[in-house]
């Protein structure tokens, strides 16, 4: 049981597709190479996919809230992609369902940016 | 029907999708939904993952408990650590509590495993450990489902 993170720039924009588990064992790795990504970038707009994460728990939260705090002291941004009914509860749960940016996929994430721009 | 399943495992974290799997596994027998297993595999890990962070401060060596007993359609899970314990449960039980902040964890834990199970038990002793019991109610199968 593992997690895979792929990740993708374009300008300030961070893509990071998770597959796999996102639990306490996994959490370090997500969040140390989700860090490294973003150290150089200015005003990043990170967009996590999440459509390929089978599990995820409290831990997995953690890692979300800490990214959306860090981003904002920074000027940044947080979105969120591809979650699951299990993934989705477990957000309504916690109340960052409220706080955070949510959409079906990548494609609308990107669009949505791009609207603003 | 009442069947039931120990393990011991060590508080290692790579043991947290082992026992949610197993657990899981075990359950297989009753058909539970998607949602249900989910919800089982959630709160095994959450409890897990505080005997390790909480009750043994991320050592290794230390020994985690797990029972699950099916009788009927409920489940009832136990997870025992011998660490240090928890001196406040009710500030532990307090959404958004953590007394780890700066490892980034959410709080989330106990609120969780309230939510998906239909009973917790919190027993815990300083320097002894916790125990924490579950239980969950599984959905009645659909007439004429086969297992």
């Amino acid at each position: 049981m593992s997690i895979t993170i792929a990740t993708e720039k374009q300008n300030n924009i961070l893509m990071v597709k998770l597959a796999g588990e996102l639990d306490h064992h996994t959490a370090r790795k997500t969040r140390s190479v989700i860090e490294d990504e973003l150290k150089l970038m200015k005003n990043a707009k990170l967009i996590l996919n999440l459509a390929e994460l089978n599990f995820m728990d409290s831990s997995g939260l953690g890692v979300i809230l800490g990214r959306y705090r860090a981003l904002k002291e920074a000027g940044g941004e947080l979105m969120l992609c591809g979650l699951s009914p299990a993934i989705k509860k477990l957000l309504q749960l916690s109340g960052l369902l409220k706080i955070m940016t949510t959409y079906e996929n990548e494609q609308e994430a990107l669009k949505a940016y791009e609207v603003t721009l | 029907m009442s069947n039931f399943m120990e393990l011991k495992i060590n508080s290692c974290s790579e043991n947290e999708a082992f026992a949610r799997v197993t657990v899981a596994a075990f359950l297989a027998r009753i058909d539970p939904t998607l949602t249900e297993l989910s919800d089982v595999k959630t709160i095994v890990s959450e409890a897990v993952t505080n005997a390790i962070i909480h009750g043994y401060q991320e050592c290794s060596s230390g020994v985690i408990e797990l029972y699950a007993g099916l009788k009927e359609r409920s489940v009832t899970i136990r997870i025992r650590d011998y660490g240090l314990g928890i001196e406040n449960i009710d500030q532990a039980r307090e959404p958004l509590y953590t007394s780890k902040p700066e490892l980034e964890r959410s709080g989330m834990g106990f609120t969780i495993m309230e939510n998906f199970t239909d009973q917790l038990t919190i027993d815990s002793k300083p320097l002894q450990g916790t125990t924490i019991t579950m239980v969950k109610n599984f959905e009645p199968q659909c007439v004429g489902a086969t297992s």
